[in-house]
C-alpha cells in the first residue's frame, strides 16, 4: 500500500480527506515508480488526470513538485524506483504545488 | 415573476448572483471552486439550468465544470457522481479536462507552429480555456476557445472535446503571434440565423469566420488598422479584444479592438471605425442592448500601458446610433480615484423588458443597471478581481 499526500486543491477535486492509499502495480522488478504511483492515482481518481501531469505529454506540470523521504524527486525519471520507504508505505509520496504569491 | 442569474468568474473562484425582475436585491452564492481562476461561466440558451465553467490554475491546469441545476451543484462532466470512474475496459475517465490539439494523421506530429515572441516557430501548447459558448439549440453542445489559440467543441455535455482544427490549418496560422496576455481565442459568436456560421477572435491574430460549421475559416479583418502593422491590408496580426452582435441582426458586428471601436455591416467582410467622441478608444468589452440593435456599450480605458479609466472616473459609454455618437453613463459609478479595469468577458446584458447591463472590475466590484445604463449600483464590492460576467434571463 502506497501513501500519497495531495495538495489541498487536488484533495478537494478528488473529494478526499487526508492521505490517499493506493494499491500500486509494481514493475517487473517489483519496484514502485513515479509513473506507476501516478497511474494508480489517476485510475482511482480520474478527475485528477491532467492536473499533475500534462494530459498529452505525461510530463509533470511545471508548478507541481514531488517529494518523499526529505528528497526532491521532481526531476527523477518517471520510471526510476521510488525509495523503499515509499514502496512499503512507511513514508508518503508527496505531490506539492510550488510556492508562489498571489 | 421573471428574474436574472449573473454568473461571475474571478481570479479566486466563481459566484452566482440571483435577483427578481426588479434587480435591486441579490442573493449571492460562492465562492465555488475557491482558490481557482474561473475564466468564464455561461449557461445554455436551450436549457438555462445547464451551466459550464472553465476552472483553471497555473499549477494544476484545466478543469471543466458543469451544473445541471442552475449552479447549485457542480460536477466534472467526465466523471458524473454515481457513475463508475473507469470505462468497461478499465481505463480511467477524466476526459473532460483533456484538450489535445489535432496532429497530422500522416505523421502524428503537430499540425503547425505559430510565431513566438522572437519570431521563431513555436509549437502550440495548451494553457487554459478562456471562453465557453454553449450551442443555441443543444444543451450538450458547447464550444471552447483556448490558449494557445484554437477552437474545441464538445457534443456530449463537456465530457470529451475535439478540436475544430481547420482554424489552425488556415495558411496564416504559422504567422499568428501571442500578445502580451498570451495567444488566446476569447470570442465565439454563433449566428442565430445560420447554424453553419461562427465568428471567433484571437489576440493577437484577429477575427475569423466559418460558413461551414467550423470546418474551414478565413480572416475577416479588412479595414482594421493597427499601430505596428505597417501593411494596411494585413490579413492577420490585429489585436481584437472583443466582438458583439445582436441576435436579430447577426450580419452587423461591433468590435472593441486594442485601440479603436469598429463596426461591420457585412458579416465582417469590412470594418469601419465608430470611435467618434469617445474619450479614448482603447478598452476590452463591448456589448449590445438586448432590444435595440444599434445601442452599444463600451468602457473606455486610458491606454494600452495604463489599464484604468481616464481621469480616475469609471464611465460606461453608450451609443444609441450604432457608434460615433457616445454618451457617458456615470450615475452610481465612482467618479474619482477609480483605477480598475474591466476585462473583455466581464460585461453582459439581460433581456428583460428594461434591459439590464452588468459589468465586473479588476477591483472586485460587480455593477448592475436595470435601466439600460442610466443608473448603476454595485451588486457586490469586494470580490477577487473579476474576469468574466454573464447573465441569464430566467422565466
Amino acid at each position: 500500500m502506497i501513501r500519497v499526500v495531495l495538495p489541498a486543491h487536488l484533495r478537494k477535486l478528488a473529494q478526499v480527506d487526508g492521505e490517499v492509499k493506493l494499491d500500486v502495480k509494481l514493475d517487473v522488478e517489483g519496484q514502485a515508480t513515479q509513473r506507476s504511483v501516478l497511474d494508480a492515482l489517476e485510475a482511482c481518481y480520474p478527475m485528477l488526470r491532467g492536473t499533475i501531469r500534462d494530459h498529452v505529454t505525461q510530463k509533470r506540470r511545471a508548478f507541481v513538485r514531488f517529494f518523499a523521504c526529505s528528497q526532491d524527486l521532481s526531476n527523477e525519471p518517471p520510471d526510476a524506483p521510488l525509495p523503499d520507504a515509499v514502496a512499503t508505505g512507511a513514508e508518503p509520496f508527496m505531490v506539492v504545488g510550488a510556492m508562489a504569491g498571489g | 415573476m421573471s428574474g436574472v442569474r449573473v454568473l461571475v468568474g474571478t481570479r479566486k473562484g466563481a459566484f452566482v448572483m440571483t435577483s427578481d425582475g426588479k434587480r435591486k436585491k441579490w442573493d449571492i452564492s460562492g465562492p465555488h471552486f475557491a482558490g481557482w481562476e474561473i475564466y468564464h461561466m455561461k449557461g445554455s440558451p436551450a436549457n438555462p439550468n445547464r451551466l459550464y465553467a472553465s476552472q483553471t490554475s497555473s499549477w494544476f491546469g484545466q478543469i471543466i465544470q458543469r451544473s445541471d441545476d442552475g449552479g447549485k451543484t457542480w460536477h466534472q462532466p467526465g466523471t458524473p457522481p454515481g457513475e463508475p470512474t473507469t470505462t468497461p475496459e478499465g481505463m480511467p475517465k477524466g476526459e473532460s479536462n483533456k484538450f489535445a490539439y489535432d496532429t497530422s494523421p500522416e505523421t502524428g506530429k503537430p499540425l503547425t507552429t505559430h510565431q513566438w515572441y522572437d519570431g521563431t516557430p513555436h509549437p502550440w501548447e495548451f494553457k487554459r480555456v478562456w471562453h465557453l459558448e454553449p450551442s443555441l439549440t443543444d444543451p450538450d453542445t458547447v464550444y471552447a476557445g483556448v490558449e494557445d489559440a484554437a477552437l474545441f467543441r464538445s457534443a456530449d455535455g463537456g465530457r470529451t472535446w475535439q478540436e475544430l482544427s481547420g482554424l489552425r490549418r488556415h495558411a496564416s496560422g504559422c504567422s499568428w503571434q501571442p500578445g502580451a496576455g498570451g495567444m488566446c481565442l476569447h470570442t465565439i459568436l454563433l449566428d442565430p440565423s445560420d447554424p453553419n456560421r461562427i465568428f471567433i477572435a484571437i489576440s493577437a491574430a484577429g477575427s475569423f469566420r466559418s460558413d461551414d460549421a467550423g470546418k474551414t475559416w478565413r480572416p475577416i479583418n479588412r479595414g482594421l488598422k493597427s499601430e505596428g502593422i505597417p501593411d494596411p491590408n494585413a490579413e492577420v496580426g490585429h489585436c481584437v479584444h472583443r466582438i458583439a452582435m445582436h441576435r436579430s441582426r447577426p450580419g452587423v458586428l461591433f468590435m472593441q479592438k486594442h485601440w479603436d471601436v469598429m463596426r461591420s455591416d457585412d458579416g465582417g467582410e469590412s470594418w469601419r471605425e465608430i470611435s467618434g467622441n469617445l474619450p479614448t478608444d482603447f478598452g476590452f468589452p463591448i456589448e449590445v442592448h438586448a432590444h435595440e440593435p444599434d445601442t452599444i456599450y463600451v468602457v473606455p480605458i486610458k491606454s494600452d500601458s495604463e489599464h484604468f479609466p481616464p481621469d480616475g472616473k469609471l464611465r460606461v459609454y453608450r451609443s444609441r446610433t450604432g457608434g460615433n455618437e457616445w454618451e457617458a453613463l456615470t450615475k452610481g459609478l465612482p467618479q474619482s480615484d477609480c483605477y480598475v479595469n474591466v476585462l473583455r468577458d466581464a460585461m453582459a446584458v439581460d433581456s428583460l423588458d428594461s434591459c439590464g447591463v452588468y459589468f465586473g472590475t479588476t477591483g472586485g466590484q460587480v455593477y448592475a443597471s436595470a435601466d439600460a445604463g442610466n443608473n448603476w449600483a454595485p451588486i457586490v464590492r469586494d470580490l477577487p478581481a473579476v474576469v468574466s460576467v454573464e447573465v441569464q434571463t430566467l422565466p
